[in-house]
């Protein structure tokens, strides 16, 4: 019920998926996690391009593999569905709404961030911004740090950043070799560590 | 051309690291972005941070986007976006076309949780910095406290919370 096979290029399916992820893309504020309601709404629900299953599959993928989950699932159904054109067109239609509007923003900031209300507007916004950061910490670290062995990974983590000015790629290396060695339960069950990482990254 | 290079390969690095969403971005572009190249202040950055949360797009994108242009104009951004999504396309491919059951593969779960737990400390840390940075008057506590309540703990929108404080700065910290 997945995959349609294509031995040419299928320009019609190409724009389709274009144009989808352009929505997606274009109405969703607040970053990849809200936009997975609206992805699975366009790629299971309405186009029945993946399942309910394959699409839960692409989601736990796009958590695990690096960069933002909204790009990454959009990659992996664009490539199930098209091959690499699809990849290329779904990553693209998800990246354009973005681009041109943060451009457009981009372009008067440089000449709004120079009045007084908008700099006091920013002065009230920035706090916030991180009150919203460690709300969004505290939803992650509730999840992430559910056995002692993440946590004392995570204060350990914790104590060589805040020591040692060390690069957070080093960081993130040393954490994945730590995770290799003392959080590898290859005999628990499975789908329960499948349905944690998804709660995980509800965040 | 190099400041463009550059920037591509600081932003592609950046893709390449960022486990778990948007937020686990902040530690590595404070890094590269802040700290290595100086390209942005902390505060500069922040009010990137706060569009990309009133604007529709993912995060990472959106701010690659804006850190780029106000680098080196629309190339910049163009470079930027593309070096943040070019790992994350390799990488997904690469296991879209190899594993088809990468998820329950015991080592890459271990290695993810791992470094999870790792995101956790690194944002906390970033939170750290930039907030030594930000908070100058109690009341700059004060709406970071509220706006992490009304975001916590009654799971308001981004939008409204930072529509309050932006109109709570235009008001009081003009």
């Amino acid at each position: 019920m997945s995959r349609k096979a294509h031995s040419d290029i299928n320009w019609r399916l190409l724009w389709d998926l274009f144009l989808t992820f352009l929505r997606i893309g274009a109405f969703t504020i607040g970053g990849g996690y809200a936009m997975l309601p609206l992805i699975q709404k366009e790629t299971v629900e309405k186009k029945q391009w993946v399942g309910e299953e394959e699409f839960a599959e692409i989601i736990g993928l796009s958590q695990t593999a690096p960069g933002a989950i909204a790009i990454n699932s959009s990659i992996y159904l664009g490539f199930r569905v098209a091959g690499v054109p699809g990849a290329i067109f779904a990553v693209t239609g998800m990246v354009v709404p973005s681009l041109v509007i943060i451009l457009t923003i981009a372009i008067f900031f440089e000449r709004f961030s120079t009045i007084s209300a908008v700099k006091a507007i920013f002065n009230g916004v920035r706090p916030a911004v991180m009150g919203l950061i460690l709300a969004a910490l505290f939803k992650i670290g509730k999840s992430v740090l559910k056995n002692l062995t993440s946590f004392i990974i995570f204060v350990v983590m914790l104590l060589i950043g805040a020591i040692f000015d060390l690069h957070p790629v080093l960081i993130i290396l040393m954490a994945a070799l730590a995770g290799i060695i003392f959080l590898n339960d290859k005999s628990k069950n499975r789908s329960k560590n499948g349905d944690e990482e998804k709660e995980a990254e509800k965040a | 051309m190099t400041l463009l290079l550059r920037l591509f390969l600081s932003f592609m690095e950046i893709g390449m690291f960022t486990f778990g969403g948007g937020y686990a971005m902040l530690p590595l572009i404070q890094r590269e972005i802040i700290d290595v190249n100086g390209w942005l202040t902390m505060e500069q950055f922040l009010d990137i941070v706060a569009v990309a949360e009133m604007t529709p797009g993912p995060i990472a994108i959106n701010s690659a986007t804006f850190v780029g242009y106000r680098v080196a104009g629309v190339l910049g951004s163009l470079m930027a976006t593309f070096g943040v999504v070019l790992p994350s396309f390799i990488i997904v491919l690469i296991i879209a076309a190899l594993f088809k059951r990468f998820k329950y593969l015991a080592s890459v779960q271990a290695a993810s949780k791992g470094i999870r737990s790792a995101v956790v400390a690194l944002i906390a840390l970033a939170i750290w910095s930039f907030g030594k940075e930000v908070i100058h008057v109690p009341l700059h506590a004060i709406i970071g406290l509220v706006a992490f309540a009304l975001s916590h703990f009654l799971r308001w929108h981004p939008l409204i919370v930072l529509g309050l404080a932006g109109l709570t700065g235009l008001l009081f910290l003009g």
